[in-house]
Order: C-alpha cells, then sequence, then structure tokens
C-alpha cells in the first residue's frame, strides 16, 4: 500500500508550470476557456439543495444563477482526477492515506481530528472562492496571467489568509 | 463534443502535470504557507509568466479574446482572506484537492464535500446581504494595463523580472 519509496523523483515544478502557462493558453485558443475550478463546487451545492428541496433550491438567487450543469469545468476537474489517478498509479506514488505526514508530525494519527479540520477548511475555501470570485486557479493563474486586479488582489489574499492561519496551527519553526 | 473532449484531456495533462511535481500535496501547501517549501510558488510563477506571454502574444494577433473577472476589492479581499483560512486547515485548494483525491488522499475528499455545503452556505447568505457589506471598492472587469492606461508588455516583462527575483531567493535560500 505504501509505496512511496518507489516513487520517481519529482518533475521539476518551474517546467511543471511552464508547461501549464502553455497548457492554459491552448485551451483558451481551442475552446476559449480559462482554467478555474471552485464553480462546480457551487453547482455541486446547487444540485444538493435541488435533490433536498427543488422550492428552496429555486428560491435561492444564488443557485439560480450558477445551476447544476455537467459544463467544461467539470468535466476538467473529472480529468484532473483521471490524469493525477494515472499518473500516481504508473510512477508508484498512489497510496491511500488519511493524514499527511506534515500533519501527523504536529497532530498524531487521529482520523478524526484531521477529517474535522478538512471538513471545516473545505466549507472556509468554498466560502471564501465563491465570495472572491474564484480560486487559485481562477484568480491565481487565469487572472494574473490575464492582468486583472481581481486576480493580482485575490491571489495576495489568498496567501495572507494562508500564511497567517499554518502560523496559527503550526506555531513558528 | 469537442469542447467536451478538451475539457477531459487539458485536466488530465494539468492532473498529470501536478501530480508528478507534487504540487497536490498536502506537505508542499502548507510548506508553502509556512514559508519553508516554495514549490507551489514556483510552479504558479512559471505558469502565471509562460502564459502571460502566450496570452497576451495570442491577444495580439487576434486569436484569443480575454476573460477578465470583475474587481471588487471587498470581496476580493474578504473572501480571500477567508478562503486562505481554509487553505491552511484544508491543506489543498479546489483543483489541488481534486487531484489529491486522485492519488488517493481521503482527506482532500472529505474537503471536497466541506466545499459544496461551503457554497451551499454561501447561497443561504446571499439573497439577504447580497454581500452588500463588503461589495465596496467595484471597479469592474478592469486589467492592470487597462487600469493604469499602459501597455500590456511592460506588466508581463516586470512580472517575469519579479517572479525571476523571487525564484533567485528561493533557490539561494534552498526553499
Amino acid at each position: 500500500m505504501y509505496s512511496f519509496e518507489k516513487g520517481q523523483r519529482p518533475l521539476n515544478p518551474y517546467l511543471a508550470g511552464a508547461i501549464t502557462g502553455g497548457l492554459v493558453a491552448l485551451s483558451v485558443v481551442a475552446t476559449g476557456k480559462f482554467f478555474g475550478a471552485s464553480t462546480t463546487f457551487a453547482r455541486a451545492g446547487a444540485a444538493l439543495v435541488n435533490m433536498i428541496s427543488p422550492e428552496h433550491g429555486a428560491s435561492l438567487d444564488y443557485f439560480v444563477r450558477y445551476p447544476f450543469a455537467v459544463d467544461w469545468q467539470l468535466l476538467f476537474l473529472v480529468g484532473i482526477f483521471v490524469g493525477s489517478l494515472l499518473s500516481s498509479t504508473v510512477n508508484g506514488t498512489f497510496f491511500i492515506d488519511v493524514v499527511p505526514e506534515l500533519w501527523r508530525e504536529r497532530f498524531g494519527a487521529r482520523t478524526w481530528l484531521r477529517l474535522f479540520t478538512a471538513f471545516l477548511g473545505g466549507v472556509l475555501v468554498a466560502f471564501g472562492a465563491r465570495m472572491a470570485g474564484g480560486c487559485p486557479s481562477g484568480h491565481g493563474l487565469s487572472g494574473v496571467m490575464q492582468l486583472s486586479m481581481s486576480g493580482f488582489v485575490s491571489l495576495a489574499a489568498f496567501f495572507v489568509g494562508g500564511v497567517a492561519m499554518a502560523r496559527i496551527i503550526y506555531g513558528r519553526s | 463534443m469537442f469542447v467536451s473532449i478538451m475539457a477531459l484531456v487539458t485536466g488530465a495533462v494539468f492532473g498529470v502535470l501536478m501530480q508528478r511535481s507534487e504540487v497536490l500535496r498536502y506537505d508542499r501547501q502548507l510548506g508553502a504557507l509556512l514559508l519553508e517549501d516554495m514549490t507551489i510558488v514556483k510552479f504558479m510563477l512559471s505558469a502565471i509568466v509562460v502564459g502571460s506571454v502566450c496570452i497576451y502574444a495570442l491577444l495580439g494577433m487576434g486569436l484569443v479574446s480575454l476573460s477578465v473577472k470583475s474587481t471588487v476589492l471587498g470581496t476580493n479581499l474578504v473572501g480571500g482572506v477567508v478562503f486562505g483560512i481554509g487553505w491552511a486547515l484544508l491543506g489543498y485548494c479546489p483543483g489541488t484537492a481534486v487531484g489529491a483525491l486522485g492519488e488517493g488522499r481521503v482527506d482532500a475528499l472529505v474537503g471536497m464535500i466541506g466545499m459544496v455545503f461551503g457554497a451551499v452556505l454561501f447561497a443561504e447568505l446571499y439573497p439577504f446581504t447580497k454581500l452588500s457589506l463588503f461589495s465596496w471598492g467595484n471597479i469592474g472587469k478592469v486589467t492592470m494595463p487597462g487600469f493604469t492606461g499602459t501597455g500590456p508588455w511592460i506588466w508581463i516583462v516586470g512580472l517575469a523580472v519579479v517572479a525571476a527575483g523571487l525564484c533567485f531567493l528561493f533557490e539561494r535560500n534552498d526553499l
């Protein structure tokens, strides 16, 4: 199960990033689509609410604006999942894991604590991303490479919140 | 059909690139937020620099059009900080969580379930407030060159110089 040792040397992040930059450009030329990820979670939320109560779903303005749809971005995320699954399986870095190493060193191997924190983090991530209008893909990569002001402002804010919270969680190291 | 296939293929290539460069890892994401491991920052900076050169070159040739999001300073800043707090707790952002699940990380899946609930929470609060409390600083869909009345290439060169400087510092300090 734990085949970490077999893993190959990681790909140089500069090279991987540079290819990613070209990939965004290719995607925009071919289909007009810039990278983004967080809208899909809003659309999934719309699907969830509409499953429980369609009337309530119809009363939420935000979900009327962002109804569930199998759109470009959902398929893009499916692609990321498949690509990562294939890549990790081939190079031997796939393994089922609940508590990341760095977390385990600091807080121990208690599964419930890690999963509770991950859930809470996920709630804040989506709430913040929808409020800011995007996540590190939409604002950070696509926004900044288009030199959009919202991209620069949001990316800076992501890191301000993240660096502050990481310090609170892990303290001075 | 073509667009759907392109979406899947583009995502898959992006997934492989992120998996192979380890930017999907919790340890790498927290490493960046603790300012100890800049792998994800290097990845983002080089993607942004190469992407901006390609996008603006293609724009000059009339082959692409931009898709700029509105700048609302209040929501960008407050939402951005809320996102950052969640990012440090979860250790993945929306795109990398999906990829991390692909390499077997269960905590990323629970984070994604949390994201769906976070989006529902946002939608529930949206009609009452329309986030009016935070909607100050609405500048519209502006780019930095458009806002300042300068050409894009000076910004791209500036971005490249800043990125190169940062990466030089990262490498020198072994981050």
